[in-house]
């Protein structure tokens, strides 16, 4: 039953012997390159005449600023220009954002620091060694304020405010009813309430920041090559605070970037500032962000404090939810946020059947660095509040946990499935997966081993999660942000869909190259455009030339373009297939032509086209090619010369929300179930993963190799928020993880090894029916482990309602009496 | 402020190089920027993540933790000495055999020091390896394929 991903070798000869190529783990063409040394990040790009910046940063959480003066940096030898911030304020424009709320947000402070870490001024130097050293030589005076930090103090009506012109510190604040909710909780049999709080982390990708601006005074086109990853919404709100037309703006992402994990959609305020001092320098200007800066300041995810209310039946079924979300989006709430409470509207109830919903969500601002998208984005925090309402109602009815979440699984036959707030869950079979990981995990058996441990006295626990894995946002969801009276006004654009396109073509003697946009950030797109191209053509991998490099001059790409929110598998993917089909179209429909053979008759064997009624009618692919290329004489008025092909896929079921605030927020959504077993020591606090067990439905998995290693990736993510990493910060709003010693990620040592088992529920809506994978444990770890922790600790009494779980924590937990709210 | 340059030589790669340097240049930018051979990255410049590892004399160094000028005289091998000919060396093909990298950025390092694990410890056991690389950081894999890339690279170099 369960399923291992094939070994790479046998997958490889398996391929060959049956020249299909979707489903086999084939190896990565991306790898020599970059096992070599021979990528293309953005910092080992030089440009002629290039010069670098250093940016100057806030030391204070809040504080206005008096004055600022560089003239010692501007007469240091080798600088260029200093930019400050209240030349940003002229230069430049607030960046737009789909809220309601009129604060501004610039690229840099302009009077007020409001985090620790703030740029304040950018330098430009012949090198970067000079351009940090006249950092020291500028000198601003700032007239400190009261900090904010956590996110119910932003609420507290004593409290200072960061943007004055708001009058308080809500970015943004809905009210969202789905269903009959106080009917719910009338006919309860139960009702359970729980107080959650989710630290502030981020899957913090290896490569910083990096952007390299040149404008060209001549034309005023901006060119910035960085790694930014999409979503491409975003070039939008660059170019509208740089204050230039959009199609003067131009992104160049090379074909390597250092991970990302959605942390390098938030590069774009630094793509403002450093182009306005490549501006100012009238020369290209590149910055390289260090870890330091990446920490204080690029992006992370919200810290967050929850409230859970549920209505339970006595057979177990949750019946109805009230949430009261307290999301701290930092100094400004900046673009997509508020999109972190938005984001899995759709499956906000993840895998269950419950109707009846309440969400009561609050953006507050605060000192702390602004956030933005990160792997998972919004889930790891409504799984980890459900699921410990889960284990809850489990020990509140003595039922087994697994059990209860059997009960309230959204049964296979009910699928296709629409959920209260809208999302259609397009495939999936919940009760098979969770059967998969109950038998891989031979759960009775923990069980006993449970009872044997604590009859040792030892903490042992197990835990369980389940979650949907939304992929391919819809574009619209983020506008639920928005009052329904906001979206119903008769100049308002609605927003909605999602679209990705491939570009392909064949050359005049038979040989195929792809062109894609997708901003890749390790995944591996085009060894899987390869795959998918060559079963399309019946050719070989290695006979298809994959590009994969944005530009916005050249490519046709949309606002939802870009790598993030698990989109390649389901939507990028789907594009390379529209191309190579209409590619394979048109070579039919010139064969068609040269053959005098209705197209309807024709097929591609063995890179020959040929008659299916009468095999001595054929032609090459390669002479069909050559002809379209070189001899166009031979070529019916409505057939274009050559062989090119551009295919544009998008989903059909995207709409706008609509005036009940229901939307289907994303396209494919995938499940996962995951079992995970721990152990803590009671004397250090640690928690000790002793085994993982995890199962998944991405649909039709293209490269198992892959998924494998996206698997891993994701889940050591959720892991390492729920154990280990958290941007913290004091009660004076200073940052206290700066760097890799204080903001600890696990290594090849804690990291674990996970039993994963798969099961496949197509996607009725894409062409090779995948879906999304690249999100999926980061999701539903956090939970596991806070589940499996709350296991172990039950024996002392102890509740598990926050992250991370690391030995201090733990251990006091352990050994200290609790505070009455815990 | 000195900053007067000094002149080093140093091997890398099996090359003698000559440069003027700044006393302060860090081996890395040196490396990268004098020299060209951005194949060695920098993740921290703390010398936590590994990801900007070479060989140093023979022994695994944190290229961001050091001068280039404390290099003068030294023989390094960064990740572009590895393959010889075109050959990928086998640290390289068990990375691509077993999907040891995603995006690309850390292995220049993991690379480095497996290269060292393997020349102490020919056989190294899984938690061997676990510990070995532990001084160098992934945030893409999870570690399950590096480990099992450099088992597979370490087996293959036995026989």
């Amino acid at each position: 039953m369960v399923v291992a991903p094939p070994k790479t070798k046998t997958a490889k000869k398996e391929a060959q012997e049956t020249s299909k190529y979707v489903g086999q783990s084939v190896k990565r063409r991306e790898d020599p390159r970059l096992l070599t040394g021979r990528g293309t990040f953005v910092d080992d790009i030089k440009m002629p005449n290039m010069h670098h910046a250093a940016i100057l940063r806030s030391p204070r959480p809040h504080a206005r600023i008096i004055s600022i003066d560089p003239s010692k940096a501007l007469a240091h030898p080798g600088v260029t220009t200093v930019l400050t911030g209240a030349e940003v304020g002229d230069k430049s424009l607030p960046f737009p954002v789909g809220v309601v709320a009129p604060f501004k947000y610039y690229s840099a402070a302009v009077d007020k620091v409001r985090y620790v870490g703030e740029p304040v001024a950018v330098v430009v130097a012949s090198d970067r060694y000079v351009a940090e050293d006249a950092l020291d030589l500028i000198e601003v005076e700032y007239d400190p304020l009261p900090p904010v930090v956590k996110p119910e103090d932003a609420l507290d009506p004593d409290a200072a405010i960061l943007h004055e012109e708001l009058g308080n510190n809500i970015g943004c604040h809905r009210e969202l009813d789905y269903g009959d909710v106080d009917g719910a909780f009338a006919e309860a049999d139960l009702i359970l309430k729980e107080r959650f709080v989710f630290p502030r982390y981020s899957s913090l990708p290896l490569e910083t920041y990096a952007v390299i601006s040149d404008h060209d005074a001549t034309t005023g086109v901006v060119t910035v090559r960085s790694n930014f990853m999409g979503p491409f919404s975003m070039h939008a709100v660059t170019a509208r605070a740089l204050n230039i037309d959009e199609n003067k703006l131009r992104f160049i992402v090379p074909s390597d970037i250092g991970g990302s994990f959605g942390i390098k959609s938030s590069i774009y305020p630094y793509i403002v500032l450093i182009s306005l001092a490549a501006i100012k320098a009238g020369r290209p200007v590149k910055w390289i962000e260090d870890r330091q800066e990446h920490l204080l300041a690029s992006s992370c995810q919200t810290d967050r404090v929850a409230y859970r209310e549920v209505a339970v039946k006595n057979d177990g079924t949750l019946t109805g939810i009230k949430s009261k979300v307290i999301e701290n989006v930092g100094a400004y709430l900046r673009a997509p946020e508020p999109a972190c409470t938005f984001r899995p509207i759709g499956n906000f109830v993840g895998p269950y059947k419950v109707q009846n919903v309440r969400i009561d969500a609050y953006d507050v601002m605060t000192n702390k660095c602004p956030t933005g998208p990160n792997r998972g984005y919004g889930c790891q925090q409504i799984y980890f509040e459900q699921e410990r309402m889960m284990d809850h109602i489990a020990e509140e009815l003595d039922l087994d946990p697994i059990e209860v979440r059997r009960r309230n699984l959204i049964p296979a036959e009910e699928i296709p499935y629409t959920t209260p707030m809208g999302g259609i869950y397009d495939s999936g079979n919940y009760q098979k997966g969770m059967d998969l990981v109950v038998e891989m995990s031979q759960y009775e058996k923990l069980r006993q081993k449970q009872e044997e441990a604590r009859k040792e006295n030892r903490l042992f626990g197990i835990g369980i999660a389940t979650g949907i894995d939304p992929s391919v946002s819809n574009m619209g969801y983020i506008t639920v942000a928005l009052p329904p009276e906001v979206r119903a006004k008769p100049g308002y654009l609605p927003k909605s869909g999602s679209a990705e396109s491939a570009t392909i073509q064949m050359n005049q003697r038979g040989k195929v190259s792809v062109s894609m946009n997708t901003t890749p950030q390790g995944q591996g797109h085009e060894t899987v455009v390869s795959q998918i191209v060559a079963d399309e053509l019946g050719i070989r991998p290695e006979d298809v030339v994959v590009i994969d490099e944005f530009d916005t001059a050249k490519h046709g790409w949309f606002i939802s373009s870009g790598t993030y929110a698990s989109r390649f598998a389901s939507v990028g993917t789907s594009a390379a297939v529209l191309a190579a089909r209409k590619l394979k179209k048109k070579i039919i429909r010139l064969a068609s032509a040269l053959l005098l053979v209705s197209e309807d008759d024709l097929v591609i064997e063995g890179g020959t086209v040929v008659s299916k009624s009468d095999s001595e009618k054929s032609i090459t692919v390669k002479r069909v090619a050559g002809t379209a290329h070189w001899n166009l004489e031979l070529l019916p008025d409505d057939i274009e010369a050559g062989l090119q092909a551009r295919a544009v896929f998008r989903f059909p079921s995207n709409v706008a929300p609509d005036s009940q605030d229901r939307v289907n927020s994303s396209n494919t959504y995938g499940f996962m179930a995951e079992i995970c077993v721990v152990e803590v020591d009671r004397d250090s606090g640690e928690v000790k993963i002793i085994d993982w067990f995890s199962v998944h439905d991405a649909g039709t998995v293209i490269n198992p190799m892959l998924m494998e290693g996206q698997i891993y990736g994701g889940a050591l993510h959720g892991i390492g928020g729920a154990l280990y990493e958290e941007l913290s910060y004091d009660d004076e709003g200073q940052m206290l993880a700066g760097n890799f010693m204080q903001y600890v990620c696990p290594t090849s040592v804690e990291a674990p090894k996970l039993n994963i088992g798969h099961i496949c529920s197509p996607s009725p809506l894409t062409p090779l029916g995948s879906k999304g994978a690249g999100e999926s444990s980061t999701e539903t770890a956090p939970a596991a482990v806070a589940s499996a922790v709350a296991d172990a600790l039950r024996p002392l009494g102890i509740n598990i309602n926050e992250l991370p779980l690391n030995p201090k924590k733990v251990w006091t937990l352990i050994h200290e009496p609790q505070p009455e709210n815990n | 402020m000195d900053n007067q340059y000094r002149s080093i030589k140093v091997t890398v790669n099996g090359e003698e190089y000559h440069r003027q340097v700044e006393p302060r240049r860090l081996l890395s930018d040196f490396l990268r920027e004098d020299l060209d051979l951005s194949g060695t990255h920098v993740g921290c410049e703390h010398g936590i993540c590994g990801a900007c590892t070479v060989l140093f004399n023979g022994q695994t160094a944190r290229s961001c933790l050091m001068f280039a000028i404390q290099a003068d005289g030294a023989e390094i091998t960064t990740v572009e000495g590895l393959a010889i000919d075109g050959q990928l060396h086998p640290l390289q093909q068990g990375f691509w055999e077993n999907h040891g990298l995603q995006c690309g950025f850390c292995t220049p390092g993991f690379l480095i020091s497996a290269y060292e694990l393997l020349e102490r410890k020919p056989n190294p056991t899984e938690e061997e390896v676990r510990i070995g690389l532990s001084g160098n950081m992934c945030r893409c894999t999870g570690y399950k394929q590096i480990v099992d890339s450099v088992l597979d690279a370490a087996e293959k170099m036995r026989s």
